[in-house]
Formats: structure tokens, sequence, C-alpha cells
């Protein structure tokens, strides 16, 4: 049997972790393809039905990235979204999801190796981990 | 099911066209859209395409208030839930609340391999592996967090009930994989889903073993009362908090409230699952009632004319819920109660977001405490209850 593969969904804001992903692409830094980039327009934005939903529909690990707080092109984005993870976080925990099923970084356009890194991390704990329990009935 | 069966089963044909039903419907009488009567003469007339693609179908908060004077005991309804289901095979939906993340919670839990980790809370409850009694904890472990910032802890009712059930000499049970028990999915239409919850359900609770079940939400009790003797089959005892409570009131010993010495009055919501639906409107009053120090005094719509907390199965939350809410706390306070009892973890979480969305712009006229019965009940048992 092939080894399993997990998809990881990352919602990438546009300013920072977006511009991070695509400066990996041009300076050819190898990160694995295992994660599918939703683009953003800021990490305050994303709500706890985008990362639910990533899940229902069979995602293994979600992935929410964006500035840092002092680079926030909107002022407070990441104190929205700080505040939308740790309840989400909890959330998800009662589910029974592993806490490295979903991840909260913050990444700015300079930092494109951290974010080659921070996929290739969590390909290999979502590696160990299996597909997720929440992917019954859903073809992926 | 088609509609003409669904007439069958809820004896719309017995329709006289009175209008009693939109007269006394709290929706209608914001939303000159609904109207309950015009729904079921759509039916009659065979006008399907456009009762299922009405926007204001997923508009009634099914409370009964409607059959309740209905004189022709239409059961509008189970009419709604049903043509919902009908609207949902083709395509249409309500308008999710809460951005949807309820409905996606409840559609997660309802796949088989989840293991959840629901009971972190029960730290200081005395339960048991193996018993007679089960108490079904229901959605507040996923409300804890979702409702953090309106200051509503469902988790202290989970709590408070199961130190009340230890004062009555009961150590229950508690499923650690319990899922939800459908409610909302079936009231909007998804009837597939909620069959797989109840029957995951059923199966557990049938290696559990266990003969009675103790419900503190009333919507859970519905469901497992009515609905699921329909698709599963349950060879045990479903019995609210209340109930339990009302028959056993000699056996507590109950005292003035230690922590809250300024509640004195109270006032109570019927909440619609357990009122009209289900009929139980003494027994949560004789529970107020046999508290030393608490006086009840009813508002001007209550018992079986209660007026609903505005939302249903997290459903077309808008302008005109807020506004039923917003009457039904002004009636609350005209009581010159300070507390507002009610014995639905929903109602609480309605009405407290109707205080926190109206509070900031338009001063603190509807602001007042919402408090479950359970906690008021722990709360006079002594010791510490947790809230």
């Amino acid at each position: 049997m092939a080894e399993f593969e997990p998809k990881i969904i990352a919602f990438c804001c546009n300013w920072c972790t977006y511009a991070a992903a695509d400066i990996a692409g041009t300076s050819r830094i190898h990160y694995p393809a295992n994660v599918r980039i939703v683009r953003v327009m800021c990490s305050g934005m994303v709500d706890p039905i985008y990362v639910l939903k990533a899940f229902e529909m069979g995602a293994d690990g979600v992935l929410v990235a964006g500035c840092h707080e002092i680079d926030c092109h909107y002022l407070n984005g990441p104190v929205k979204c700080d505040a939308m993870f740790e309840k989400l976080r909890r959330v998800v925990n009662t589910l029974g999801l592993e806490d490295e099923r979903l991840k909260r970084e913050m990444i700015s356009t300079s930092e494109s190796p951290i974010f080659a890194r921070v996929i290739e991390e969590m390909v290999e704990q979502l590696k160990k981990l299996g597909p997720s329990p929440l992917r019954e009935g859903v073809k992926v | 099911m088609n509609l003409e069966d669904i007439i069958k089963e809820t004896k719309t044909y017995y329709c006289l066209e009175c209008g009693k039903c939109t007269a006394v419907c709290p929706v209608s009488r914001h939303n000159s859209n609904f109207s309950p009567r015009l729904m079921l003469e759509r039916a009659l007339m065979n006008f399907e395409d456009e009762l299922i693609h009405d926007r204001e179908l997923f508009s009634c908060l099914t409370c009964y208030a409607c059959s309740h004077l209905c004189p022709s005991d239409v059961d509008y309804p189970v009419f709604t839930q049903k043509v919902r289901n009908l609207a949902s095979s083709q395509g249409e939906h309500g308008d999710c609340t809460h951005s949807g993340i309820l409905f996606s919670l409840m559609n997660l839990i309802s796949r088989s391999d989840i293991k959840q980790k629901r009971l972190d809370w029960l730290d200081g409850c005395r339960t048991s592996q193996r018993s007679e009694v089960l108490y079904f904890v229901g959605c507040a472990p996923y409300f804890e967090p979702v409702f953090q910032d309106i200051e509503v802890s469902p988790v202290s009712i989970a709590r408070n009930s199961i130190k009340i059930l230890n004062a009555l000499g009961i150590e229950p049970m508690v499923l650690p994989n319990e899922r939800c028990c459908g409610h909302d999915l079936l009231w909007t239409g998804d009837v597939e889903t909620f069959k797989k919850l109840a029957q995951l359900n059923a199966q557990m609770i049938k290696e559990s073993g266990a003969k009675k079940i103790v419900f503190s939400c009333p919507e859970g009790y519905r469901t497992f009362k009515i609905d699921y003797p329909q698709y599963v089959e349950l060879d045990c005892e479903p019995v609210h908090i209340t109930e339990l409570l009302a028959q056993n009131l000699s056996t507590l010993s109950l005292k003035a409230k230690r922590s809250n010495p300024e509640v004195k009055r109270v006032t109570y919501q019927d909440p619609c699952r357990l009122g009209r639906h289900l009929g139980i409107y003494e027994p949560p009053r004789e529970i107020i009632k046999a508290i030393p120090g608490i006086k009840l005094i009813e508002m001007e719509h209550s018992g079986d004319e209660s007026i609903c907390c505005g939302t249903s199965a997290w459903t077309n939350c808008g302008s005109y819920s807020k506004k039923i809410r917003e009457e039904r706390l002004l009636e609350a306070k005209a009581t010159g109660a300070e507390v507002l009892v009610t014995a639905c973890p929903k109602c609480q979480i309605h009405f407290k977001c109707a205080m926190v969305d109206k509070g900031a712009e338009k001063g603190t006229d509807i602001e007042m405490k919402v408090m479950d019965i359970v906690t008021l009940v722990a709360d006079a048992l002594g010791g510490k209850s947790s809230e």
C-alpha cells in the first residue's frame, strides 16, 4: 500500500503568508505538495466554519496563517484570529481531534523558509497520526 | 413522504381557515410575510412549489403556539418539519445562525469513527460506570466555547444537574462518546443525518444497560420521547430533571440561597419544548415554590400561553427574533422579578444574546439575570454550585 499522504488546507492571509508561499515558490524552496492554499484577505476573517467545513470535507489538517501582530494590513486582524482560534481549538478538541491537526502560525512575507518548514513539520506529524477520524464517507 | 401524505398525517385538511394560528404566532406578529394559515392554504390548494421555495418556510419557531389554539387540531409544527424535509431534498435550507458552525458540528458528530473528549468538565461530580440511570449531557460541551462571549455556561447546567442527582442519591452514568440528539437536524429537514445520530445513540444506550435517561435539556427530552421511537428502538424511559425533582422534593433539604441573598423574586419562562410540546408546566413551578425565600411571579403570558425565546434549531434568527426576545424580556422585567428562570440552555443563550446585542447602544432596559432552574436548585442545596 502506498504511504498515507495527508491533505492539508491552509488559510493564508493575502499580505503575508500567501506572499511568503509565493516567494517560497519563486525561490525554489522545496516543501511537500500536501498543502492546498486558500487565499484570504486577512487571518482575522477566517471564520470557524471555514475550518470545520475543511474537516467535514476530508482535510487531515488545517493551518491558519497570517501576519505577525505588528504587520497587519488591517491593524488588528491577528488579534481577532487568535480569539477565534482559541474558541475553535476547544471545539475541535472536544470533537476528539489531536492538537496537531489544527495549527495557527504567523509568517511574514520574508519568512518563506519558515513557511516551508511549517508545512514540512505538519506533514510529518500528520503522517504519524494517520487519516482524520472525520474523513468517513468522504472521497478525498 | 409527499405533500399529500403530510397533509393527511398532520390533519391539515381539517383547517377551517379561522386564522387563530396566525393571530397567536409570535413570528407573524412582527413579520407580516409569515403566516401559518397561508402556508396551510398553499398546501391544500396544491401550490407545492410556492410552499417549498417560500423563504419564510424556515421562519417558523415550531413552538406549538398555533396548534395549541387550533380548533381543528392541525399539527402545524410537524407539518413544517415534514415540508422542510421535502424542501431540503430540493436544495432549500434556512439561514443558519452562527455561520452554520453548529450544523457543521452536528454533521461531524454523526461520523462513526470519532472519539470525542467531551467529559473534562466532570471533576467533582459523582458518576458511576454502571447504573440504571443515565444522564444525557447534550450539546453543552460544544456550546461552552462557542457561547463564552455572551457569558453563558451550559456546562455548569450539566454539572449542577449531576450535583442534584447526587443529592437524590443517584450516581448517574454519562456516555463518553455521546452523540448529538439530532433535534435541530430533524426540525430543519435533514432526516438522514438525524437517523444516523439516533441509531448511534440508541446503540450506545442499549450497550450501557440504562433503564432511565435524565435530561436537563427539553429539546433532547422531546427528541428521545417523541421522535426517537419513530426511528429507532429504545428500551428505556426518558425523564426530565424537573419531573424527577418534583417527585422527590420531600427528600431534598432546600435552603434559602446563601450565595445570592438579593434573589427574592423570580419569574419562569416555559421553554416551548417542555411546555406546549410535552405539557410539563407544573413540576418546574413546584420546584421554584419549594425553595425557601424565593417568590415566583408569573409573567403576563405564562404556562401554555408562554412566548418562545425567538429562534429554534439555529435557523433564521434575525431582527424579528430579536424583537420577540426584547418583548419577552420586557414582560419578564415588568413582573419586578430579579431573575428570569428557564429550563432550557437555548432560551438562556438567546435571551443573553439579545441583551448583549442591545445593551451597548440602547441602554439596559432589557438587562436581567437569566438562570437555569437546575442552577437555582443546586444553589439552594448548599455546598458549591457551579455558575
